[in-house]
């Protein structure tokens, strides 16, 4: 029907049809959106309130920390303090603020409509909201976390932090980062397959490059983490002694697990913000990005030699030095890719005939504070000067220059430049400079005399210092300057806000850019461009006003809604050809639902509600099967037409739709997990005290290789299912039951077989790797019977095969790691052996 | 700032070096901050021309702008520091200077809040508690260990900190120049205690320590 009046649509005619499809209606509809644009300003939105409350800790410390012996907080009270200052603005800020971002710009400068799970998107939003407001109201509760930002066991384990405030980190923190590793594969895959037509690879926006970069490392980085937390966990709540040397368990385990996360998290936050730049600085320099192939490859550089220097934070904890000097030199080596992106960004300048505005002034700040930070960093890579420096307040000035330099200062450069097209509105220029000015300021007056103040032998963390340690001086200055720093930012606030009501419109393109984003009305439209274009150059030397009106007169790809679906063109990875339609899922509120079990579920963790944590987690994946309807189809489509001559297939009858490809992310991202897993239970045997354990564990090996033949069994019959779809039930019902067995032997293992995981970390660690391969097999009879409904719903046929072709991926995954889980007894027990000769 | 750094008084200030470890850190300390300083006005200077000055370094091709600052430029002096730094290292791992067989052996045990010292060459000496009695101009081996959550020994004039973690024992060679007292103090977050975590180094004439300890006995 609209198809019909769509022959010749004027632009207004065009909007309105599109509105009607991708808009979400004010009211409780809202808590259902799942639209980019409202999820990626909710996320910056929610990101600033934390920052907010984040920054008041910080003041409370400066407070503190104006005088010497001062009687403003006590201990414990600092200790929650510092504690949450940091985990706040690492995990509830710097991390959601640039997701937020990235959410929000993505898809528009990719020339698409939106990311490619938007239902994940807002699965995410939730999680992290949920995962936040527990950390804020513990802190209002008074039971915090109070071990430091990185958690240290065994002062975060239960013998020497006994309440809940320890729980509350590991469980909140997991939560949240949900949402990291949910954007890390929506990231991925929306960069890889939703571009616009003819945007190959070395076309993209260098942006795109950054986060494609970023979300690959968030993918590898945050596994190790949620590891950890789980182990420490399970120790805290179920006596299992991954880090009580007393048990053959080492606290050293969790520096190494907390590290191999924490180091590449750095570079994770300051990427984004590196892309903002290469974004905006080429806009003003008049000049294209000098140098988009070499930065590129120093991209991929850092983002490898950033997993390759966690233990420059562990140089005094008694690692062999020729060891240390390995990562120093990884560490000091991370200089170069930092400095090819400075100067191609000076070169940049340099071609270019550079425009001062306000988002330059922050670029200048980034650049000043930015470099101090690396130059500090370098310092701190040289393992003598850090055997110094290390846990002083050096260290907080180094990660303040690196953190507010590389990440703050480019996003209110990033704020000032992208908040037009949000708004629609242009800046009121009279505050903008005199909040800088005050940032910039009380920022080097705040942590450049913390170098000082640590070189002259204040520790971090100290809620304390005696007159006589001649601090004074230099903390006073620090505080004065935190408290300009505040007022900046309250400034910044005022002139964002006065942007809003008073902000001058303007038609298209106010700073002359050549991305995508601003071919498209500004406040942008739900569906972004009422066609998707289609390029020939580089992404970022477009000529957006023109593009723009092209596009909005539905001259680009798929510029007519069809059956009132939610249509994107999906395309071939490297080349950029069209490949096929994506048909997204429409508003729904599952998940919110969804978010709000797994927060119940995380909640039955933290108060020890053990009998409710089945429940919640039967009812996470009960949800979550409720979101398969919408985008299901009960007949082959064939081709669908997508303007311009051309017709594609829908997704579903692709061999690579894009879920085809977030399995794969999401199982890299799971063999990340296992992997650290097991080399953390190596680690313990290579480094823990008390090895090998008195009862070293004799294994039977009936049981290992029942569960052996049962993964094999399900991997194959998995197989041969996606081979003969749809005529798979008894296939499938032979997947769902070898994966049943080995579940069931794999537990039984891990607790009738061997000896009580309480009693050693060889026995903990055995236990762990085979319930989590035990896990891996219970989702794989869920998937399995999945399968079984879609045939029986007359969802699947030959060409709609992906459901059987995912599951057989997880099968395939669980059956290759449920082999190592087997045979992991047998190796840890050889090994123990090994050291009791 | 270098006025406010080296007119520093304050006895846990690691610029105020009291033996060859803390010395030499401080030494490469003042070389990194000099070098750093012409690095960042270098970069900063190039920053400003480039956007205030028309056609500065246009002439220049963008390759050579990212080889020259970005590949050229940092290489050299990363390689000469982490060289440095490597000999370095295994200088201060041997307490700053040739390991000598006489080396004074100490133990250090580090409980919630507070150092407890043994002294193993000295028979007979008692356990100390909140202060280390070292011989000045020897070599002082500590092995650093804790009876609960990971803390870590630091006496800053005297050179840099090892952690003290449950279920391992770290080394740290110290020397101390001349006799004096020196202070040391927790350096990693170890709870509520951690701020007045701190110990005073005892750094005695060597043909007195023998006999410092007996005097402790006697107060």
């Amino acid at each position: 029907m609209i198809e019909e009046d769509m022959k010749n649509p004027s632009p207004v005619a065009l909007h309105k049809a599109f509105e009607r499809v991708w808009g979400t209606p004010p009211g409780l509809a809202r808590l259902a959106a799942v639209n980019h644009n409202i999820i990626g300003k909710r996320f910056m939105l929610t990101a600033l309130v934390f920052f907010a409350i984040g920054g008041l800790l910080a003041m409370l410390i400066r407070t503190q920390l104006a005088s010497s012996e001062s009687a403003f907080m006590d201990a414990e009270q600092y200790a929650q303090v510092f504690t949450m200052h940091g985990s706040i603005m690492m995990f509830l800020f710097a991390i959601p603020f640039f997701e937020g971002v990235a959410i929000y710009l993505l898809p528009k400068l990719l020339g698409t409509r939106d990311l490619a799970f938007p239902r994940l998107t807002a699965y995410g939003y939730w999680c992290y909201l949920f995962g936040g407001s527990m950390l804020i109201a513990a802190l209002i509760g008074g039971v915090a976390p109070n071990s430091g930002w990185f958690m240290y066991p065994p002062l975060s384990s239960n013998s020497y932090s006994p309440g809940i405030n320890a729980d509350v980190w590991l469980l909140a923190i997991t939560f949240v980062e949900i949402s990291a590793l949910a954007a890390a594969i929506e990231i991925m895959v929306t960069v890889l397959k939703l571009r616009a037509a003819g945007m190959s690879l070395d076309k993209m926006p260098i942006f795109a490059w950054y986060m494609l970069v970023v979300a690959a490392m968030m993918l590898v980085g945050f596994p190790p983490l949620i590891i950890g937390s789980v182990l420490l966990e399970l120790e805290r709540a179920f006596d299992l002694p991954f880090f009580d040397p007393g048990r053959g368990g080492d606290p050293l385990l969790w520096q190494h697990l907390f590290w191999l996360f924490g180091h590449p998290e750095v570079y994770i936050i300051f990427l984004p913000a590196a892309g903002a730049i290469s974004t905006i600085l080429p806009v003003f320099a008049g000049a294209p990005l000098a140098g988009y192939r070499l930065i590129v490859a120093a991209l991929v550089a850092m983002a490898f030699l950033s997993f390759g220097l966690w233990v420059h934070h562990m140089y005094a904890v008694g690692i062999p030095h020729v060891a240390l000097s390995f990562f120093s030199a990884a560490s000091a080596l991370v200089a170069v890719p930092t400095g090819i992106q400075i100067f191609a960004w000076l070169a940049t300048l340099s071609q270019g005939r550079p425009r001062f505005s306000v988002p330059m002034l922050h670029i200048l700040g980034f650049m000043f504070t930015f470099v101090i930070g690396g130059l500090t960093g370098v310092m701190l890579a040289i393992v003598p000067f850090d055997w110094q420096a290390h846990d002083t307040h050096f260290v907080v000035a180094h990660l303040h220059y690196v953190l507010v330099g590389g990440f703050v200062f480019p996003m209110l450069a990033a704020a000032y430049y992208w908040l037009p097209h949000l708004s629609g509105r242009q800046p009121v220029q009279h505050l903008s400079q005199a909040a800088f000015w005050m940032l910039f300021i009380g920022f080097n007056v705040t942590f450049f005399m913390m170098h000082l103040t640590g070189l002259r032998g204040m520790p971090r963390r100290i809620f304390e210092y005696p007159v006589e340690s001649g601090w004074e001086t230099l903390n006073f200055i620090s505080s004065m300057g935190s408290f300009v720093m505040t007022m900046g930012f309250a400034l910044v606030a005022l002139d964002f806000i006065l942007l809003f009501r008073f902000g001058r419109r303007f038609r298209r393109n106010p700073w002359r850019a050549g991305t995508l984003e601003w071919a498209m009305a500004t406040p942008p439209p739900s569906y972004n461009f009422a066609s998707l274009p289609s390029i020939e150059r580089r992404a970022d030397l477009l000529d957006p006003d023109q593009l723009g009106s092209q596009l909005a007169s539905g001259k680009g790809y798929l510029g007519v809604p069809r059956q009132a679906r939610m249509e994107l063109l999906a395309v071939e990875m490297l080349s950029g050809t069209p490949e096929h339609v994506v048909r997204l899922p429409r508003r729904t509120f599952l998940p919110l639902w969804t978010a709000a079990a797994t927060g119940c579920f995380f909640l039955s963790l933290l108060f020890k509600l053990y009998w409710l944590t089945p429940i919640t987690f039967a009812s996470i994946i009960l949800l979550f099967l409720l979101w398969s309807g919408d985008t299901a189809e009960k007949t082959d489509v064939g081709s669908l037409p997508v303007g311009r001559g051309r017709k594609l297939p829908p997704h579903i009858e692709m061999a690579r739709p894009p879920s085809w490809w977030a399995m794969i992310f999401a199982l890299a991202a799971d063999a990340t997990a296992y992997v650290s897993l097991l080399f953390g239970c190596l680690f313990l045997w290579v480094s823990a005290p008390n090895w090998p354990p008195q009862q070293v564990p004799h294994v039977e090996s009936t049981g290992p290789a029942i569960a052996a033949i049962a993964l094999v069994t399900a991997a194959w019959a998995g197989r041969s299912a996606a081979a003969r779809s749809p005529h798979a039930v008894g296939w499938l019902a032979l997947t769902g039951i070898a994966h049943l067995v080995a579940a069931a032997t794999l537990i039984w293992l891990a607790t009738a077989a061997l000896p009580d995981p309480r009693s050693h970390a060889l026995a903990s660690s055995v236990f762990v790797v085979l319930a989590y391969a035990a896990l891996r097999s219970g989702l794989g009879i869920i998937i399995s019977g999945y399968g079984i409904w879609r045939i029986r719903s007359g969802y699947v046929s030959q060409r709609r095969s992906v459901d059987l072709r995912l599951g057989r991926l997880w099968h395939d995954f669980s059956a290759i790691a449920g082999l190592t889980a087997a045979g992991f007894p047998f190796v840890m027990a050889s090994l123990a052996c090994e050291l009791s000769r | 700032m270098m006025g406010i750094a080296a007119g520093c008084t304050g006895d846990l200030s690691a610029l105020e070096p009291a033996g060859p470890s803390a010395a030499s850190i401080a030494r490469l300390w003042w070389v990194m901050l000099i070098v750093s300083l012409l690095i960042f006005s270098l970069v900063i200077g190039l920053f400003l021309a480039t956007v205030f000055v028309p056609g500065f370094g246009r002439r220049i091709s963008a390759q050579s702008w990212i080889g020259g600052g970005g590949i050229a430029l940092p290489l050299p002096i990363l390689f000469v520091l982490t060289l440095y730094a490597f000999w370095q290292g295994e200088h201060l791992l041997r307490g700053g200077g040739s390991l000598s067989p006489d080396t004074i052996r100490i133990e250090a045990l580090a409980t919630r809040w507070n150092w407890q010292f043994a002294y193993l060459d000295l028979p007979g000496a008692p356990l100390t508690h909140g202060t280390l009695h070292i011989p000045a101009g020897r070599t002082v081996e500590i092995a650093v260990t804790s009876e609960d959550v990971i803390h870590s020994l630091w006496i800053p004039r005297l050179g840099g900190k090892i952690d003290a973690v449950p279920g391992h024992t770290t080394f740290l060679r110290l020397r101390a120049d001349t006799p004096g007292r020196y202070a040391g103090q927790c350096s990693e977050y170890c709870g509520t205690g951690h701020a007045g975590m701190r110990f005073e180094v005892l750094a005695h004439a060597p043909e007195d320590y023998p006999t410092a300890l007996d005097y402790q006995e006697d107060q």
